[in-house]
């Protein structure tokens, strides 16, 4: 079900993507393609423009060159936003006033219901969505009560209660334990079997790899790898890849694919 | 409980208990997007309005509004806008309208410093039957969208970048706070003043943070807070010659400390029933990665 096929239809599609942070130049013409059903990782070194890249395509970094479409529309004329669920890189679900996990998680679903009140049918969805990452016993609890893992668990559910078609999201797995990242993977595999088509920011693809269909890897903000995803250490094939053995005496350890 | 056949005293009352309602409302959303000075900051702005309003001689309260709203507008846009040097654009904008309304209340024939004065620090018994229906009507705007607007206000005051991408009109609903938080400097401004207005938009959500777990306890528990200490204040102002607005900060703080007081057995039970809960989260952020990355899941 969530094989790649090339015929099938773009959700993402990225042609020629330029983009500049004051004057320094981070995308420098990124083709990106991600099909329906397919599950495609970014991954490159801090700064290689990865997070740029996904932060252009869901509209929060403007392109100075180049076409983005979302769902064979241009982003610019895009507004049909439930389809897309969004997991900012955050290492926190909380801010300065306290609120539930159920109340964090609720507020994606706005863009299913903009104005008014929420039916049983919204609120049944935001209860499978933290029901998903496992939080179901915890849903009346403070989020700031949480532990890192469990905060990127809520920001999950709430990209998850709009019932999105495409997931993006920018380093879900950064900072967050083990235990949590099993559920991240398993919680993931739900939503490609049932036809949920992935782009996600990595460091390191960890226990995601098995769901990964295909990696692009980005480097000074150009594609120098599109094509089946790189098997973490032992492969030294990867272009670009200054890969610090982890082994090596003095060096931290570095587990990932382009450190 | 003579005090309710005085005319001025019913006003009063009524004034003080839309301030208890409003500031709260507001002044949450200002505290959960970290920005708990802007009610300080847009009470020296309208300081220009107050001077304005005695200087071409019309309702000071309602060209208070008027220069609280265009500031506070000046503000937002310095805060979505001004990536660099924010902070010094604010503080000229702060101290522009504080300077602004004490040259104007000067110039003006009618304006005294003691007139100032009763803007500064709030002057309950000298609310007419006009400031009550300004008061009013700024007051029913300020509920209207705090509690109207909920659910959206409080996706883009938790989590902007995200409430973007659910195609909310993150722009408006920020001039929107922006506006409601001056309108609501203005109507607490005869109450408490405008130097102190700051304070009953925060310190209310601050006490009632040190109990509650959810978004909608604390707003329930801010705007409880925000009513009795307004309407404690202003009693007490009556029996004993205080002036109202500092004593209803005071008592805002008072219960703050009370709360926090009550609330320190309450985390520890929690935080023990927490450690009774955990399971696996042994190791916080970052974890440590298995000793091989290659290992396949």
């Amino acid at each position: 079900m969530a094989a790649p096929t090339p015929e099938r239809e773009p959700v993402i599609s990225v042609r020629g993507a330029t983009a500049a942070l004051g004057a320094r130049p981070v995308l420098r013409g990124v083709d990106l393609t991600v099909r329906r059903g397919e599950v495609v990782a970014l991954l490159g070194a801090n700064g290689s423009g990865k997070s740029t890249a996904v932060r252009s395509v869901i509209g929060q970094v403007p392109l100075t060159g180049g076409t983005i479409e979302l769902f064979g529309t241009d982003r610019k004329r895009f507004r049909d936003w439930a389809r897309v669920g969004y997991v900012p890189q955050r290492t926190t679900a909380a801010s300065g006033v306290p609120a539930t996990i159920r109340e964090v998680v609720s507020s994606g679903r706005l863009s299913r219901r903009r104005f008014g009140w929420l039916t049983k049918a919204d609120k049944a969805a935001v209860e499978r969505a933290i029901d998903l990452v496992g939080l179901a016993d915890r849903a009346k609890d403070s989020v700031s009560a949480l532990s890192g893992g469990q905060h990127q668990r809520v920001l999950i559910a709430r990209a998850l209660a709009s019932e999105p078609e495409l997931l993006i999201m920018d380093e879900p797995m950064a900072g967050v334990d083990l235990a949590s990242q099993e559920i991240l993977a398993s919680t993931l595999r739900e939503q490609v079997a049932g036809g949920t088509s992935v782009l996600l920011v990595l460091h390191e693809l960890g226990p995601l790899e098995p769901l990964i269909d295909r990696a692009v890897v980005l480097r000074d903000g150009c594609v120098v790898h599109d094509g089946p995803p790189p098997e973490a250490l032992g492969q030294h094939a990867l272009p670009g890849h200054d890969h610090v053995h982890p082994h090596a005496a003095g060096e931290p350890l570095r587990t990932g694919l382009l450190t | 409980m003579e005090m309710l056949d005085l005319a001025f005293m019913q006003r009063a009352l009524l004034a003080a208990v839309l301030v208890g309602i409003t500031a709260p409302a507001v002044g949450i959303y200002l505290v959960q997007r970290r920005q708990a000075l802007m009610g300080d900051g847009i009470g020296h702005v309208a300081m220009t309005g107050v001077g304005l309003g005695f200087l071409l001689n019309s309702s000071p309260v309602w060209m208070a509004t008027l220069v609280a709203v265009v500031g506070s507008v000046g503000m937002e846009l310095i805060r979505a806008y001004g990536k660099t040097r924010g902070d010094l654009a604010l503080a000229l904008l702060f101290y522009g309208g504080m300077a602004g309304g004490v040259l104007l209340i000067n110039l003006s024939p009618t304006g005294s410093n003691a007139n100032l004065s009763s803007y500064l620090f709030g002057s309950l018994s000298t609310v007419s039957e006009a400031d009550i229906t300004a008061i009013g009507i700024l007051a029913a705007f300020v509920v209207l969208v705090t509690v109207g607007l909920r659910r959206q206000l409080f996706a883009v005051s938790q989590d902007e970048e995200f409430a973007r991408v659910t195609g909310l009109p993150v722009r408006a609903l920020n001039l929107l706070i922006a506006v409601t938080a001056a309108v609501t400097v203005t109507v607490a401004m005869r109450v408490v003043g405008l130097l102190l207005v700051s304070a009953l938009m925060v310190v209310p959500v601050a006490a009632a943070q040190q109990l509650s777990k959810s978004f909608r306890a604390t707003f329930v528990l801010a705007v409880v807070t925000g009513i009795t200490v307004t309407l404690a204040g202003t009693v007490t102002s009556y029996y004993q010659d205080v002036p109202p607005g500092a004593t209803i900060v005071l008592y805002a703080i008072g219960v703050f400390v009370l709360l926090t007081l009550l609330a320190t057995p309450l985390a520890k039970r929690r935080a023990r029933a927490a450690e009774a809960g955990a399971e696996s989260c042994d190791a916080p952020v970052p974890a440590t990665r298995r000793p091989s990355d290659d290992v396949k899941v």
